[in-house]
């Protein structure tokens, strides 16, 4: 059966027509939604849709900047100019992610000072797994290949998201991870085919970001209270053990080429299933990580501070020259 | 005089350093969202696998110029999160990025004479070996203090390499023909950032004012001649002869910023020689220290 062609619906004309508007609109939006169509930034949408959008790539964007700091660790440190321009590369792609995130976030009326703002009072999350250090080089590796790639894995459903101006942000975003993986898997396979003190410091690695990368899917799917909302609005589109697993199978046979081992001794497939079974993940530590009690919360929180309060000088400069500049235009004129 | 010579500046395939373990190609690996580098531009895999090796005084020559972009790729590349807006992380980020390429080109270009690779020159050469001058190694300070170096040494780079790209030595003219595009966007970024915060506030002037004060004491040694220059030829470039055109450009610049050309004395220098500043060990020490944490690994 054809479907009429739909009428987009504005967000609020005036408020004396909101509640027509609101029913047109709601009507709208759920047949976008059961289209499995996209949503538009002038296109009415409920509140708790906006909100938890917000929430979303707002935590996202706070991930791609708060990520930036385990690697620039090793930017100074890199162990060849090669990798050291690798390196700087990337980081600065995530600075760049960072971005167009917070452009994506914005088009939903919440501007990027509020959202900055957010994050350095504490009260906006990132992603846990950026609280743990970068110890060794080999870190680098890892994080490429475990964080990056699970970070992948959670991605490239959300490039359907039924937001349009999110959607097409991870489209680019997951396009420059998957370089990033790759990179990641080329320093790790660098290191576990060199030295003997290469290969165990590209294992230990391994060792650290595995079971930290696992649970970048979020809890397991009994504990998970806003995934089925956000699978009902087309923004989630696998749940988290679901990804999980699948990240899981991905990963185990990269391991092989690596010859490096996951530490995990209950890793096995299960034919009958047809999924990957690993070891329970120590759900109270993820607690404890996000609830500040992680080994590098206070000095990446710390980090983002300082460089927002070193640069307040140097903002308030560009502000007062453009203001300057504006009304001298306007003078001439 | 001829302009990069495109025999010199073949885009080639980069030669795999070992065999190739991974599961697919992986493209250009320093390729990135925030960057876009031309196809056809000299990329330094391309010097490695050129056949084309300097005599010793161009080596030397080439030596100092990545040894100038090299210590300042190390320093800038702190910015990266620390910046005073996410803009600027990028911005920062990406002139290193520009200026470890044009170090590692002219590394390997002098490695080619010296039988070293660019590691072996950026990681186990010590203090004294390194030919930078001082402006290079001097801290980073305040966004300010890196907006001052950033704007000398820019006006000085592009000067440099506008004049460089005529070398008679082709490689060091196809280097620096790649380099000045790069370096006259590093001198766009430094010359707004240098107006706005010289006529941005009280408090930017002030810092703006005091930076340029720290760093002009080494802007001397840039355009310092010494008997290599002699030696080189057409190959190079008289520092001495860029040195009026520098002092009318940054007079410009520094003019409209409302800011005053600062009158302080020179330092000694010496950094051709292979003497350095105090801070030049701290830096080297960070550098280095995991490579030679495993001499003869490869990464």
């Amino acid at each position: 059966m054809a479907a009429a062609p739909l009428q987009p619906v504005p967000a609020h004309a005036s408020p004396a027509d909101s509640s027509a508007t609101d029913q047109a609109g709601q009507a709208y939006f759920d047949r976008i939604i059961a289209e499995d169509s996209r949503i538009e930034p002038k296109d009415w949408m409920p509140e708790a849709y906006r909100k938890t959008l917000v929430r979303q790539i707002s935590q996202h964007a706070h991930s791609e900047i708060i990520g930036m700091q385990p690697e620039a660790n090793w930017i100074t440190r890199a162990p060849s100019l090669k990798r050291k321009a690798i390196l700087m590369a990337k980081v600065q792609d995530e600075a760049g992610h960072g971005l167009y995130l917070y452009s994506a976030a914005e088009t939903l009326g919440t501007p990027r000072d509020v959202l900055n703002q957010q994050l350095l009072d504490g009260k906006a999350k990132y992603s846990s797994i950026f609280n743990y250090p970068a110890r060794s080089w080999a870190d680098m590796g890892a994080i490429g290949w475990l964080v990056d790639g699970a970070a992948i894995a959670n991605q490239v459903p959300l490039c359907r998201a039924s937001y349009g101006p999110y959607g097409r942000a991870m489209v680019r975003i997951c396009k420059e991870e998957s370089f990033h993986q790759r990179q990641g898997f080329e320093i790790l396979l660098e290191l576990s085919h060199g030295t003997p003190e290469q290969k165990r410091m590209a294992q230990d690695a391994v060792d650290r970001f595995y079971a930290p990368a696992l649970m970048m899917f979020g809890p397991p799917d009994d504990d998970s209270p806003n995934s089925k909302q956000s699978m009902a609005w087309n923004i989630k589109r696998f749940s988290n053990d679901e990804l999980r697993q699948r990240f899981v199978g991905m990963i185990v046979e990269q391991a092989k080429v690596l010859g490096l081992t996951l530490p995990d001794p209950e890793l096995r497939f299960d034919e009958e299933t047809g999924q990957w079974i690993h070891m329970e993940l120590d759900w109270q530590e993820f607690k404890d990580v996000i609830a500040g009690r992680g080994p590098c919360n206070s000095q990446r929180m710390a980090r983002r501070r300082e460089a927002h309060e070193n640069g307040a000088w140097v903002r308030e400069a560009a502000h007062a020259y453009a203001e300057k500049k504006m009304q001298q235009k306007a003078g001439a004129a | 005089m001829t302009h990069a010579q495109p025999t010199q500046a073949q885009p080639t395939q980069a030669q795999p350093t070992h065999a190739d373990h991974s599961l697919d190609s992986f493209g250009d690996a320093a390729a990135s969202a925030t960057r876009v580098t031309p196809g056809n531009a000299l990329r330094p895999e391309d010097i490695a696998i050129s056949p084309d090796k300097p005599n010793d005084d161009v080596a030397e020559y080439a030596l100092r110029l990545g040894d100038d972009s090299l210590i300042l790729a190390q320093r800038l590349s702190h910015w990266i999160s620390r910046g005073p807006e996410l803009e600027e992380d990028i911005a920062l980020g990406n002139i290193a990025l520009d200026l470890l390429g044009h170090a590692r080109s002219f590394l390997i270009y002098a490695g080619h004479a010296l039988g070293k690779s660019e590691d072996d020159l950026a990681y186990w050469r010590e203090e004294e070996d390194f030919r930078s001058v001082w402006l290079f190694e001097q801290p980073n300070g305040d966004f300010g203090v890196t907006i001052a170096r950033q704007l000398v040494v820019s006006i000085y780079q592009h000067l440099l390499y506008s004049r460089l790209v005529d070398s008679t030595d082709p490689t060091i003219a196809a280097i620096a023909a790649k380099a000045l595009k790069e370096v006259d966007y590093h001198r766009d970024h430094a010359t707004q950032w240098t107006l706005r915060l010289g006529d941005g506030t009280a408090e930017s002037h002030r810092r703006m004012q005091a930076a340029l004060e720290l760093v002009w004491p080494y802007v001397d040694e840039l355009f310092d001649d010494d008997p290599l220059i002699d030696r080189i030829g057409d190959a190079g470039v008289r520092p001495s002869t860029l040195r009026e055109q520098f002092d009318a450009d940054i007079a410009a610049v520094i003019d409209e910023a409302t800011l005053d050309l600062p009158t302080v004395p020179r330092a000694m220098g010496g950094g051709r020689r292979g003497l350095h500043t105090e801070h030049l060990g701290y830096l080297l020490a960070e550098m280095q220290v995991l490579a030679r944490k495993h001499p003869g690994a490869s990464w």
